[in-house]
């Protein structure tokens, strides 16, 4: 089987395969137009979620690894009701039943093929049980009055960028929502509850700090392997639950900072995590203008700077939350940025490959 | 009978040839139109069936008033375009 990196830009799609000489980019895409979310399905199959500045958020799929693609339905929220108040608690500005982005793709699980999850900005999480042939919203989360206390945080809207099926249970799935913390159900989204106790949000008044709904969570991702464990990188900093998100604890002491949007776990072995710091927290761009990724492999008691192949001097890239990620063995891990860079290591992360410094700003990449 | 024809921009995603219908407001001849071209719906209307933001819809060369509920009227030869607002980059 062909190992594909597919990398979604500001400008397209670039795939990106490993040759004699290291990745390369292979193939590029539905060149010009946003890509902000994709879906690799392994043998070629990718859905793109295109988000058109004015023509709104589509969904294509590739079954030849981005040669040619087909339209596929996007999810629509439902007509909203009249009456129905719908507003942002922070901007107190009405929060539009109209899909602005899809920011999270996940298949169903091992165990049911054809079903999809999809997150989207303005908040709505929608499941589609054929393929993507139809989506349709999870009203018992968005009809939650706990869904009506998320916020915006860098965009407008509240929004799901991360979706955990549960490897031993389909039947439980646990989004990460900016900003609204950990949400989890255990039986298939009929009910929700908030979970990611602990989480601290230092930001907010102190009575209000621990509240767990509304948290700022950037990033979660569960261990495949030993799935108890899911690292969660927050606005605040880097925390990790040895129960699947329940109950969180805060680790503070990364140098160079921790604060960062994307992280990444291995997918065998629950303790390793890498994270790619910046400065805290609207400044956005690494250390003193150093690119680096920091690695944990003892469960966050301790951290190291992988600097190798990395740029150390007048760097300014930002990682986005989806702008990391590590392939199925564990060995492979592809991180790019808002500048353009886009960098591959096949050691997890002691020797990085610059394989291009001139793309445009990316938004996720993903291994598939 | 009035017309309707798009941006070349939307072209460029989804087929939306010219067409003359039969209808009295705008919302009107749209839903004829998504009747004989359904995928352009959804490039033109957001969810809650309002012009999408960044969209301008222009009758007789005026924008619409009603860009929620599309009750501008037609005149029996009133021609409609659709075109993209200039933002973008």
């Amino acid at each position: 089987m062909t190992r594909r990196l597919y990398v979604g830009t500001r400008k397209g799609l670039f795939v990106v395969e490993p040759k004699k000489s290291g990745w390369e980019i292979a193939q590029t895409a539905l060149l010009g137009d946003p890509i902000s979310m994709l879906l690799p399905e392994g043998n070629g199959t990718v859905t793109v979620a295109q988000a058109h500045g004015h023509f709104g958020a589509k969904l294509k799929r590739s079954r030849d690894g981005g040669k040619s693609f087909e339209d596929r339905p996007a999810p629509a929220y439902p007509e909203k009701p009249d009456g129905v108040e719908d507003i942002d608690p922070i901007h107190n500005t009405p929060i539009p039943w109209d899909l602005k982005s899809v920011w999270s793709l996940e298949t169903g699980g091992a165990d049911r093929p054809g079903e999809l999850w999809c997150g989207t900005i303005p908040g709505g999480l929608f499941h589609s049980a054929d393929d993507g042939e139809s989506w349709q919203l999870v009203e018992s989360l968005w009809n939650h009055e706990g869904r009506k206390l998320w916020m915006g945080g860098g965009a407008d809207y509240p929004g799901i960028h991360s979706i955990m099926v549960d490897p031993r249970d389909s039947k439980t799935v646990r989004i990460g929502v900016s900003c609204g913390g950990i949400w989890a159900t255990y039986d298939r989204g009929e009910t929700w509850a908030v979970e990611g106790k602990g989480l601290r949000a230092e930001y907010a008044p102190s009575e209000q700090a621990y509240e767990p709904n509304g948290q700022d969570a950037h990033r979660s991702v569960q261990c495949r392997e030993s799935p108890d464990t899911v690292w969660i990188q927050h606005h605040n900093g880097i925390f990790m639950s040895r129960d699947s998100g329940r109950t969180c604890s805060e680790i503070t002491d990364v140098d160079p900072s921790v604060f960062g949007f994307a992280v990444v776990v291995h997918p065998e072995d629950p303790d390793s995590a890498w994270f790619v710091p910046g400065v805290k927290d609207e400044f956005r761009y690494p250390v003193d203008g150093r690119l680096v990724v920091t690695r944990t492999q003892n469960g966050g008691r301790s951290f190291e700077k992988l600097t190798r192949g990395l740029p150390q001097q007048h760097a300014y890239d930002l990682v986005y939350r989806h702008g990391m990620d590590i392939d199925a063995a564990g060995d492979t891990i592809a991180f790019g940025s808002t500048t353009g860079n886009l960098f591959v290591s096949d050691d997890q992360g002691e020797h990085w490959q610059a394989v291009s410094h001139t793309l445009p700003p990316i938004y996720c990449v993903r291994f598939g | 009978m009035p017309s309707i024809e798009f941006t070349p921009n939307l072209h460029r995603h989804v087929d939306c040839p010219p067409e003359a219908l039969d209808a009295g407001t705008v919302g009107e001849l749209l839903e004829a139109y998504f009747d004989r071209w359904p995928a352009v719906r959804g490039f033109v209307l957001d969810d809650q069936g309002a012009v999408r933001k960044h969209v301008k819809v222009i009758v007789d060369g005026r924008n619409i008033k009603d860009r929620a509920g599309l009750s501008d009227a037609l005149g029996p030869a009133s021609r409609i375009h659709v075109f993209q607002a200039l933002s973008g980059g």
